[in-house]
Protein backbone atom coordinates (compact mmCIF):
# COMPACT_ATOMS: atom_id res chain seq x y z
CA UNK A 1 0.00 0.00 0.00
CA UNK A 2 0.80 3.38 -0.86
CA UNK A 3 1.20 6.40 1.24
CA UNK A 4 -1.40 7.98 -1.02
CA UNK A 5 -3.64 4.79 -0.42
CA UNK A 6 -3.54 5.08 3.09
CA UNK A 7 -4.60 8.42 2.64
CA UNK A 8 -7.98 7.70 0.55
CA UNK A 9 -8.31 5.03 3.06
CA UNK A 10 -8.15 7.23 6.03
CA UNK A 11 -10.22 9.48 4.10
CA UNK A 12 -13.11 7.29 3.70
CA UNK A 13 -13.00 6.36 7.37
CA UNK A 14 -12.68 10.25 8.57
CA UNK A 15 -16.16 10.88 6.18
CA UNK A 16 -18.76 9.28 8.40
CA UNK A 17 -18.00 11.02 11.33
CA UNK A 18 -18.14 14.52 9.31
CA UNK A 19 -20.84 16.77 11.01
CA UNK A 20 -23.61 17.42 8.67
CA UNK A 21 -22.24 20.88 7.49
CA UNK A 22 -18.65 19.34 7.06
CA UNK A 23 -18.04 18.23 3.58
CA UNK A 24 -15.30 15.44 2.54
CA UNK A 25 -13.73 17.88 0.04
CA UNK A 26 -12.97 19.87 3.47
CA UNK A 27 -10.57 17.19 4.38
CA UNK A 28 -6.69 18.12 3.94
CA UNK A 29 -3.52 16.25 5.51
CA UNK A 30 -3.32 19.42 7.24
CA UNK A 31 -7.10 19.29 9.00
CA UNK A 32 -7.18 19.03 12.45
CA UNK A 33 -9.59 16.75 12.93
CA UNK A 34 -11.75 17.58 15.78
CA UNK A 35 -10.85 22.09 15.61
CA UNK A 36 -11.19 21.98 12.19
CA UNK A 37 -13.43 18.89 10.72
CA UNK A 38 -15.83 19.54 13.92
CA UNK A 39 -15.68 15.96 14.65
CA UNK A 40 -17.35 15.19 18.18
CA UNK A 41 -14.41 14.27 19.91
CA UNK A 42 -16.15 11.39 20.96
CA UNK A 43 -15.64 9.62 17.94
CA UNK A 44 -12.02 9.51 17.91
CA UNK A 45 -12.22 6.05 19.59
CA UNK A 46 -14.56 5.01 17.08
CA UNK A 47 -12.10 6.04 13.95
CA UNK A 48 -9.25 4.59 15.71
CA UNK A 49 -11.29 1.54 15.84
CA UNK A 50 -11.85 1.40 12.10
CA UNK A 51 -7.98 2.35 11.31
CA UNK A 52 -7.46 -0.85 13.46
CA UNK A 53 -9.81 -2.49 11.32
CA UNK A 54 -8.84 -1.23 7.89
CA UNK A 55 -5.02 -1.69 8.41
CA UNK A 56 -5.12 -4.35 10.46
CA UNK A 57 -3.15 -3.07 13.24
CA UNK A 58 -3.55 -1.80 16.50
CA UNK A 59 -2.97 1.65 18.06
CA UNK A 60 -2.76 2.12 22.00
CA UNK A 61 -4.30 5.01 23.86
CA UNK A 62 -0.98 7.53 23.48
CA UNK A 63 -1.15 7.43 19.34
CA UNK A 64 -5.40 8.01 19.94
CA UNK A 65 -3.66 11.07 22.00
CA UNK A 66 -1.19 12.09 19.62
CA UNK A 67 -3.90 11.65 16.70
CA UNK A 68 -4.53 15.78 16.51
CA UNK A 69 -4.66 15.65 12.65
CA UNK A 70 -5.22 13.99 9.53
CA UNK A 71 -1.40 14.01 8.47
CA UNK A 72 -0.56 12.69 12.22
CA UNK A 73 -3.16 9.94 11.84
CA UNK A 74 -1.07 8.99 8.54
CA UNK A 75 2.45 8.76 10.52
CA UNK A 76 1.32 6.84 13.60
CA UNK A 77 -0.16 4.45 10.98
CA UNK A 78 2.95 4.28 8.62
CA UNK A 79 4.86 3.55 12.25
CA UNK A 80 2.37 0.93 13.14
CA UNK A 81 2.94 -1.06 9.98
CA UNK A 82 6.50 -0.82 9.68
CA UNK A 83 6.64 -2.53 13.05
CA UNK A 84 4.55 -5.37 12.13
CA UNK B 1 -57.00 26.46 36.12
CA UNK B 2 -54.24 24.81 34.17
CA UNK B 3 -53.67 24.59 30.66
CA UNK B 4 -55.83 22.54 28.42
CA UNK B 5 -53.63 19.88 27.18
CA UNK B 6 -54.51 18.34 23.28
CA UNK B 7 -53.09 15.97 20.87
CA UNK B 8 -51.51 17.18 17.82
CA UNK B 9 -49.34 14.86 16.75
CA UNK B 10 -49.43 10.60 16.31
CA UNK B 11 -46.78 7.94 15.13
CA UNK B 12 -46.08 4.67 14.93
CA UNK B 13 -43.87 1.45 14.68
CA UNK B 14 -46.19 -1.30 15.28
CA UNK B 15 -46.12 -5.20 14.27
CA UNK B 16 -48.89 -4.58 12.40
CA UNK B 17 -48.29 -1.46 10.53
CA UNK B 18 -45.34 1.27 10.23
CA UNK B 19 -46.77 4.90 9.71
CA UNK B 20 -50.54 6.42 10.43
CA UNK B 21 -51.58 5.10 7.20
CA UNK B 22 -50.87 1.50 7.69
CA UNK B 23 -51.34 1.08 11.22
CA UNK B 24 -55.15 2.53 10.73
CA UNK B 25 -55.69 0.65 7.58
CA UNK B 26 -54.16 -2.22 9.54
CA UNK B 27 -56.57 -1.44 12.79
CA UNK B 28 -59.44 -1.03 10.91
CA UNK B 29 -59.28 -4.12 8.98
CA UNK B 30 -58.08 -6.54 11.48
CA UNK B 31 -54.71 -7.38 10.37
CA UNK B 32 -52.17 -9.43 12.69
CA UNK B 33 -48.96 -8.16 13.16
CA UNK B 34 -47.83 -11.65 14.88
CA UNK B 35 -45.42 -14.03 13.01
CA UNK B 36 -43.45 -17.26 13.24
CA UNK B 37 -40.24 -16.50 14.90
CA UNK B 38 -37.60 -19.04 13.59
CA UNK B 39 -35.03 -17.17 15.88
CA UNK B 40 -37.15 -18.54 19.00
CA UNK B 41 -37.71 -21.49 17.45
CA UNK B 42 -33.58 -22.44 17.11
CA UNK B 43 -33.48 -21.19 20.92
CA UNK B 44 -35.77 -23.43 21.97
CA UNK B 45 -38.55 -21.25 23.09
CA UNK B 46 -41.82 -22.86 23.80
CA UNK B 47 -43.66 -19.44 22.43
CA UNK B 48 -42.29 -19.35 18.62
CA UNK B 49 -44.68 -16.55 17.92
CA UNK B 50 -43.86 -12.55 18.14
CA UNK B 51 -44.73 -9.29 16.81
CA UNK B 52 -42.36 -7.17 15.63
CA UNK B 53 -41.93 -4.31 13.48
CA UNK B 54 -41.46 -5.14 9.98
CA UNK B 55 -38.19 -2.15 9.01
CA UNK B 56 -35.89 -2.53 5.77
CA UNK B 57 -33.06 -0.91 5.16
CA UNK B 58 -34.17 2.09 2.58
CA UNK B 59 -37.04 2.77 5.39
CA UNK B 60 -34.09 3.17 8.45
CA UNK B 61 -32.48 5.37 6.21
CA UNK B 62 -34.94 8.25 6.58
CA UNK B 63 -34.78 8.44 9.67
CA UNK B 64 -31.04 8.16 10.42
CA UNK B 65 -27.70 9.24 9.21
CA UNK B 66 -24.83 6.68 8.13
CA UNK B 67 -23.18 8.21 11.47
CA UNK B 68 -26.32 7.45 13.60
CA UNK B 69 -26.64 4.26 12.63
CA UNK B 70 -22.68 3.03 12.77
CA UNK B 71 -22.65 0.58 15.59
CA UNK B 72 -26.04 1.20 15.53
CA UNK B 73 -27.86 -2.50 17.34
CA UNK B 74 -30.45 -1.37 19.82
CA UNK B 75 -34.15 -1.58 17.56
CA UNK B 76 -35.84 -0.22 20.54
CA UNK B 77 -33.73 2.86 19.18
CA UNK B 78 -35.17 2.10 15.73
CA UNK B 79 -38.70 2.20 16.15
CA UNK B 80 -38.77 5.17 18.74
CA UNK B 81 -37.02 7.43 16.76
CA UNK B 82 -39.27 6.52 13.62
CA UNK B 83 -42.44 6.88 15.66
CA UNK B 84 -40.99 10.07 17.10
CA UNK B 85 -40.00 12.02 14.28
CA UNK B 86 -43.46 10.94 12.50
CA UNK B 87 -45.30 12.51 15.47
CA UNK B 88 -42.96 15.30 15.27
CA UNK B 89 -43.44 15.98 11.86
CA UNK B 90 -47.30 15.12 12.13
CA UNK B 91 -47.74 18.02 14.44
CA UNK B 92 -46.22 20.03 12.00
CA UNK B 93 -43.32 21.42 14.14
CA UNK B 94 -39.71 22.44 12.80
CA UNK B 95 -36.22 21.16 14.14
CA UNK B 96 -35.05 23.76 16.21
CA UNK B 97 -31.63 25.58 14.73
CA UNK B 98 -28.38 24.75 15.19
CA UNK B 99 -27.89 27.13 17.75
CA UNK B 100 -30.01 27.45 19.75
CA UNK B 101 -32.55 24.75 21.45
CA UNK B 102 -36.42 24.78 21.73
CA UNK B 103 -36.98 25.86 25.38
CA UNK B 104 -40.40 25.27 25.22
CA UNK B 105 -40.45 21.08 24.14
CA UNK B 106 -39.57 18.33 25.85
CA UNK B 107 -39.31 14.60 25.54
CA UNK B 108 -40.51 12.11 27.92
CA UNK B 109 -40.23 9.40 25.78
CA UNK B 110 -40.40 5.34 28.06
CA UNK B 111 -39.12 2.03 27.45
CA UNK B 112 -38.40 -1.21 29.89
CA UNK B 113 -34.91 -2.02 28.70
CA UNK B 114 -32.75 -0.28 25.57
CA UNK B 115 -30.41 -2.22 23.39
CA UNK B 116 -30.49 -5.20 24.71
CA UNK B 117 -28.65 -6.27 21.44
CA UNK B 118 -26.03 -3.91 21.52
CA UNK B 119 -25.42 -4.88 25.54
CA UNK B 120 -25.23 -8.47 24.66
CA UNK B 121 -22.43 -7.44 21.85
CA UNK B 122 -20.44 -5.48 24.86
CA UNK B 123 -20.66 -8.35 26.97
CA UNK B 124 -18.76 -10.95 24.89
CA UNK B 125 -16.23 -8.06 24.48
CA UNK B 126 -15.90 -7.43 27.91
CA UNK B 127 -15.90 -11.25 28.95
CA UNK B 128 -13.17 -11.72 25.93
CA UNK B 129 -10.88 -8.51 27.62
CA UNK B 130 -11.70 -6.33 24.61
CA UNK B 131 -13.03 -3.53 26.52
CA UNK B 132 -11.83 -1.21 24.05
CA UNK B 133 -13.25 -2.62 21.16
CA UNK B 134 -16.99 -1.24 22.18
CA UNK B 135 -16.72 2.04 20.68
CA UNK B 136 -18.11 5.20 21.51
CA UNK B 137 -22.09 4.97 21.60
CA UNK B 138 -22.49 1.57 23.42
CA UNK B 139 -23.56 3.77 26.73
CA UNK B 140 -25.80 5.77 24.91
CA UNK B 141 -27.22 2.50 23.32
CA UNK B 142 -28.08 0.80 26.66
CA UNK B 143 -28.50 3.47 28.94
CA UNK B 144 -32.77 3.64 29.68
CA UNK B 145 -32.99 7.42 28.36
CA UNK B 146 -31.06 6.58 25.28
CA UNK B 147 -34.12 6.96 23.39
CA UNK B 148 -34.78 10.28 24.69
CA UNK B 149 -31.56 11.30 24.54
CA UNK B 150 -31.93 10.28 20.94
CA UNK B 151 -35.33 12.26 20.01
CA UNK B 152 -34.25 15.06 22.47
CA UNK B 153 -31.02 15.83 19.78
CA UNK B 154 -32.88 14.89 16.75
CA UNK B 155 -35.49 17.99 17.39
CA UNK B 156 -33.12 20.11 19.82
CA UNK B 157 -35.15 20.07 22.44
CA UNK B 158 -34.12 22.23 25.76
CA UNK B 159 -37.57 21.59 28.10
CA UNK B 160 -37.29 18.71 30.21
CA UNK B 161 -35.58 15.45 28.17
CA UNK B 162 -36.17 12.12 30.08
CA UNK B 163 -37.26 8.50 29.84
CA UNK B 164 -39.91 6.81 32.35
CA UNK B 165 -40.14 3.16 33.02
CA UNK B 166 -43.28 1.54 34.45
CA UNK B 167 -42.88 -1.99 32.57
CA UNK B 168 -46.12 -2.73 30.85
CA UNK B 169 -47.64 0.73 32.16
CA UNK B 170 -45.12 3.22 30.73
CA UNK B 171 -46.41 4.48 27.56
CA UNK B 172 -49.89 5.45 29.29
CA UNK B 173 -47.89 6.61 32.27
CA UNK B 174 -45.52 9.06 30.11
CA UNK B 175 -49.07 10.48 28.85
CA UNK B 176 -50.07 11.61 31.89
CA UNK B 177 -46.42 13.35 32.97
CA UNK B 178 -46.23 14.73 29.71
CA UNK B 179 -49.88 16.42 30.27
CA UNK B 180 -48.86 17.24 33.76
CA UNK B 181 -46.24 18.94 32.88
CA UNK B 182 -48.07 21.06 30.02
CA UNK B 183 -51.16 21.51 32.85
CA UNK B 184 -48.78 23.28 34.96
CA UNK B 185 -47.09 25.53 32.20
CA UNK B 186 -44.13 24.00 32.46
CA UNK B 187 -43.72 23.52 28.98
CA UNK B 188 -45.63 24.06 25.92
CA UNK B 189 -45.38 20.67 24.17
CA UNK B 190 -44.19 17.34 25.03
CA UNK B 191 -43.32 14.43 22.71
CA UNK B 192 -44.29 11.41 24.61
CA UNK B 193 -44.02 7.90 23.82
CA UNK B 194 -42.57 4.92 24.65
CA UNK B 195 -40.54 2.03 22.99
CA UNK B 196 -39.64 -1.53 23.73
CA UNK B 197 -36.44 -3.33 21.76
CA UNK B 198 -37.56 -7.06 20.09
CA UNK B 199 -35.28 -10.46 20.72
CA UNK B 200 -35.24 -13.92 22.40
CA UNK B 201 -32.96 -12.20 25.37
CA UNK B 202 -36.29 -9.25 26.24
CA UNK B 203 -39.02 -12.77 25.11
CA UNK B 204 -37.27 -14.92 27.20
CA UNK B 205 -37.97 -14.46 31.22
CA UNK B 206 -41.47 -14.12 29.54
CA UNK B 207 -41.30 -17.46 28.12
CA UNK B 208 -39.79 -18.90 31.36
CA UNK B 209 -42.82 -17.53 33.49
CA UNK B 210 -44.98 -20.17 31.14
CA UNK B 211 -47.26 -16.88 30.52
CA UNK B 212 -46.83 -16.80 26.43
CA UNK B 213 -49.09 -19.37 24.63
CA UNK B 214 -47.17 -22.24 23.42
CA UNK B 215 -49.71 -24.27 20.92
CA UNK B 216 -50.07 -21.55 18.36
CA UNK B 217 -46.85 -22.00 16.71
CA UNK B 218 -48.23 -23.27 13.48
CA UNK B 219 -51.05 -20.72 13.64
CA UNK B 220 -49.80 -17.23 14.85
CA UNK B 221 -52.14 -14.60 14.09
CA UNK B 222 -54.79 -16.85 16.10
CA UNK B 223 -52.30 -16.85 18.90
CA UNK B 224 -53.55 -13.94 20.47
CA UNK B 225 -56.90 -13.37 22.24
CA UNK B 226 -57.93 -11.36 23.92
CA UNK B 227 -61.35 -11.31 26.36
CA UNK B 228 -61.77 -15.25 24.39
CA UNK B 229 -63.07 -18.11 26.24
CA UNK B 230 -59.54 -20.04 25.60
CA UNK B 231 -57.37 -17.24 25.76
CA UNK B 232 -53.84 -18.78 26.24
CA UNK B 233 -51.52 -16.00 27.30
CA UNK B 234 -50.34 -12.80 25.60
CA UNK B 235 -47.84 -13.22 22.58
CA UNK B 236 -44.59 -10.83 22.93
CA UNK B 237 -44.07 -7.95 21.02
CA UNK B 238 -42.34 -4.52 20.15
CA UNK B 239 -42.66 -1.74 18.30
CA UNK B 240 -43.22 1.90 19.59
CA UNK B 241 -45.66 4.41 19.77
CA UNK B 242 -45.45 8.57 20.11
CA UNK B 243 -48.17 11.52 20.81
CA UNK B 244 -47.00 14.85 20.61
CA UNK B 245 -49.08 17.05 23.50
CA UNK B 246 -49.39 20.50 23.72
CA UNK B 247 -51.46 23.75 25.26
CA UNK B 248 -54.61 24.30 23.43
CA UNK B 249 -53.75 27.61 23.14
CA UNK B 250 -50.04 26.64 21.60
CA UNK B 251 -51.82 24.66 19.27
CA UNK B 252 -54.62 26.96 18.18
CA UNK B 253 -51.63 29.53 17.73
CA UNK B 254 -49.85 27.40 15.37
CA UNK B 255 -53.23 26.57 13.50
CA UNK B 256 -52.18 22.84 14.64
CA UNK B 257 -54.38 19.85 13.77
CA UNK B 258 -56.20 18.32 16.75
CA UNK B 259 -56.90 15.01 17.39
CA UNK B 260 -58.43 14.86 20.50
CA UNK B 261 -58.15 16.35 24.05
CA UNK B 262 -56.55 14.99 26.58
CA UNK B 263 -58.88 15.59 29.90
CA UNK B 264 -56.85 14.05 32.79
CA UNK B 265 -56.19 10.60 34.27
CA UNK B 266 -54.31 9.00 36.91
CA UNK B 267 -51.48 6.55 38.09
CA UNK B 268 -51.51 4.35 41.05
CA UNK B 269 -50.05 1.17 42.95
CA UNK B 270 -51.78 -1.39 44.22
CA UNK B 271 -48.61 -1.97 46.98
CA UNK B 272 -48.43 -5.55 45.76
CA UNK B 273 -50.99 -5.81 48.89
CA UNK B 274 -54.42 -8.04 49.22
CA UNK B 275 -54.37 -10.04 45.97
CA UNK B 276 -51.72 -7.53 44.13
CA UNK B 277 -48.19 -8.85 43.94
CA UNK B 278 -45.16 -8.09 41.66
CA UNK B 279 -47.04 -9.97 38.65
CA UNK B 280 -51.16 -9.26 39.86
CA UNK B 281 -52.71 -6.32 40.03
CA UNK B 282 -54.85 -5.60 43.26
CA UNK B 283 -58.17 -4.92 41.72
CA UNK B 284 -58.45 -2.41 44.66
CA UNK B 285 -55.87 0.07 43.17
CA UNK B 286 -57.09 -0.88 39.20
CA UNK B 287 -60.53 0.26 40.52
CA UNK B 288 -59.22 3.58 42.29
CA UNK B 289 -57.18 4.35 39.30
CA UNK B 290 -59.64 4.15 36.83
CA UNK B 291 -62.04 6.48 39.48
CA UNK B 292 -59.71 9.16 39.90
CA UNK B 293 -58.77 9.39 36.08
CA UNK B 294 -62.66 9.83 35.65
CA UNK B 295 -62.57 12.52 38.82
CA UNK B 296 -59.53 13.62 37.24
CA UNK B 297 -60.81 14.64 33.66
CA UNK B 298 -63.87 16.19 35.34
CA UNK B 299 -66.68 13.83 33.58
CA UNK B 300 -69.51 11.68 35.06
CA UNK B 301 -68.17 7.86 34.04
CA UNK B 302 -71.33 7.42 32.21
CA UNK B 303 -70.05 9.92 29.84
CA UNK B 304 -66.88 7.33 28.98
CA UNK B 305 -68.51 5.77 25.56
CA UNK B 306 -65.25 3.59 24.95
CA UNK B 307 -62.36 1.79 26.31
CA UNK B 308 -59.62 0.85 25.18
CA UNK B 309 -58.34 -1.93 27.79
CA UNK B 310 -54.91 -3.76 29.07
CA UNK B 311 -56.72 -6.85 28.32
CA UNK B 312 -53.38 -9.22 27.60
CA UNK B 313 -55.14 -12.17 26.59
CA UNK B 314 -54.58 -13.82 29.99
CA UNK B 315 -56.99 -15.63 32.51
CA UNK B 316 -57.00 -12.19 34.23
CA UNK B 317 -58.87 -10.41 31.08
CA UNK B 318 -62.11 -11.04 33.07
CA UNK B 319 -60.88 -9.38 36.27
CA UNK B 320 -60.14 -6.56 34.27
CA UNK B 321 -63.60 -6.41 33.34
CA UNK B 322 -64.81 -6.66 35.99
CA UNK B 323 -62.44 -3.85 37.33
CA UNK B 324 -64.33 -1.71 34.47
CA UNK B 325 -68.17 -2.37 35.67
CA UNK B 326 -67.26 -1.60 39.52
CA UNK B 327 -65.25 1.87 38.60
CA UNK B 328 -67.44 3.16 36.30
CA UNK B 329 -70.23 1.37 37.64
CA UNK B 330 -72.20 0.34 34.45
CA UNK B 331 -72.72 -3.58 33.46
CA UNK B 332 -74.72 -4.98 30.65
CA UNK B 333 -75.75 -2.86 27.87
CA UNK B 334 -74.84 0.45 29.68
CA UNK B 335 -71.29 -0.88 29.24
CA UNK B 336 -69.22 1.45 27.16
CA UNK B 337 -67.60 -0.55 23.29
CA UNK B 338 -64.51 -1.72 24.37
CA UNK B 339 -61.55 -3.04 21.99
CA UNK B 340 -58.46 -4.68 22.85
CA UNK B 341 -55.83 -4.08 20.48
CA UNK B 342 -53.40 -6.95 21.57
CA UNK B 343 -55.62 -9.30 19.00
CA UNK B 344 -54.08 -7.39 15.76
CA UNK B 345 -50.06 -6.97 17.59
CA UNK B 346 -49.65 -8.75 20.89
CA UNK B 347 -48.31 -7.78 23.75
CA UNK B 348 -45.92 -4.51 22.99
CA UNK B 349 -44.64 -4.46 26.90
CA UNK B 350 -43.01 -1.21 27.39
CA UNK B 351 -44.59 0.16 24.03
CA UNK B 352 -47.85 -0.98 24.60
CA UNK B 353 -49.51 1.44 25.94
CA UNK B 354 -48.40 4.54 23.67
CA UNK B 355 -48.77 2.52 20.71
CA UNK B 356 -52.35 1.67 22.00
CA UNK B 357 -53.50 5.03 22.80
CA UNK B 358 -52.11 6.34 19.34
CA UNK B 359 -54.54 3.64 18.05
CA UNK B 360 -57.12 4.62 20.52
CA UNK B 361 -57.00 8.36 19.83
CA UNK B 362 -57.22 7.41 16.49
CA UNK B 363 -60.58 6.01 16.66
CA UNK B 364 -61.72 9.90 17.30
CA UNK B 365 -60.47 11.01 13.52
CA UNK B 366 -62.28 7.72 11.81
CA UNK B 367 -65.29 7.80 13.83
CA UNK B 368 -64.87 4.08 14.54
CA UNK B 369 -64.27 1.80 17.03
CA UNK B 370 -61.99 -0.27 16.03
CA UNK B 371 -62.62 -4.23 16.13
CA UNK B 372 -61.37 -7.30 18.43
CA UNK B 373 -60.01 -10.52 16.70
CA UNK B 374 -59.58 -13.90 17.74
CA UNK B 375 -62.72 -14.03 20.17
CA UNK B 376 -65.36 -15.31 18.90
CA UNK B 377 -66.27 -17.30 21.68
CA UNK B 378 -66.05 -14.50 24.48
CA UNK B 379 -65.31 -15.43 28.43
CA UNK B 380 -68.10 -16.17 29.95
CA UNK B 381 -67.27 -14.77 33.09
CA UNK B 382 -66.92 -11.47 30.82
CA UNK B 383 -70.21 -12.04 29.26
CA UNK B 384 -71.94 -12.36 32.90
CA UNK B 385 -70.92 -8.91 33.08
CA UNK B 386 -71.59 -6.89 29.99
CA UNK B 387 -73.58 -7.14 26.78
CA UNK B 388 -71.56 -9.43 23.76
CA UNK B 389 -72.34 -6.32 21.45
CA UNK B 390 -69.72 -3.87 23.89
CA UNK B 391 -67.28 -5.95 22.29
CA UNK B 392 -67.00 -5.15 18.68
CA UNK B 393 -65.73 -8.41 16.74
CA UNK B 394 -65.35 -5.93 13.51
CA UNK B 395 -64.77 -2.48 13.46
CA UNK B 396 -67.94 -0.44 13.44
CA UNK B 397 -68.80 2.97 13.07
CA UNK B 398 -69.26 5.00 15.90
CA UNK B 399 -67.70 8.29 17.19
CA UNK B 400 -66.71 7.97 20.24
CA UNK B 401 -66.93 11.17 23.08
CA UNK B 402 -64.80 10.26 25.86
CA UNK B 403 -62.25 7.19 25.44
CA UNK B 404 -60.71 5.53 28.49
CA UNK B 405 -56.87 3.88 27.76
CA UNK B 406 -55.80 2.12 30.82
CA UNK B 407 -52.51 0.00 31.06
CA UNK B 408 -51.44 -2.15 34.23
CA UNK B 409 -47.62 -3.44 34.99
CA UNK B 410 -45.56 -5.50 36.67
CA UNK B 411 -44.76 -3.99 40.25
CA UNK B 412 -48.69 -3.93 40.64
CA UNK B 413 -48.83 -0.48 38.81
CA UNK B 414 -51.48 1.37 36.72
CA UNK B 415 -52.10 4.26 34.70
CA UNK B 416 -55.45 5.33 32.82
CA UNK B 417 -55.86 8.24 30.53
CA UNK B 418 -59.15 10.08 29.32
CA UNK B 419 -59.29 11.80 25.76
CA UNK B 420 -61.83 13.88 24.71
CA UNK B 421 -63.07 14.28 21.48
CA UNK B 422 -61.96 17.91 20.40
CA UNK B 423 -64.88 20.16 18.92
CA UNK B 424 -64.59 23.47 19.71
Amino acid sequence: MTGTEHYQKLQDIIKIYLPEDVSADNISEESHLINELNINSANLVDIVLDVEDAFDIRLENEDMDQMETVKDALQIIDKKLSEV
Amino acid sequence: MGKRVVVTGLGVCAPNGIGLNDFTKALKEGTSGIRFDKQLQDLKFGCQIAAEPQLDEALINQYFTPLQLRGLNASGILYGVIAGTDAWKDAGLSISEKETPDWDSGIIFGTGILGVDKFRESIHLVDAQNVRRLGSTTVLQTMASGISAYLGGIFGCGNQVTTNSSACTTGTEGILMAYDRIVSGKAKRILTGSCSDSGPYVWGGFDAMRILPRQYNDNPTEASRPMSANAAGFVPGSGAGALVLESLDSALERGAKIYAEVLGGAVNSGGQRGEGSMTAPNSNAVQRCIKDAVDSAGIQSSEVDTINGHLTATAKDPTEIKNWTKALNRTGADFPYVNSFKGLFGHCLAASGSIESVGAVLQFKEGQVFGNINCEEIHPEILELIEVDKIPRKTIVHKPKIVAKASFGFGDVNACVIFKAFND
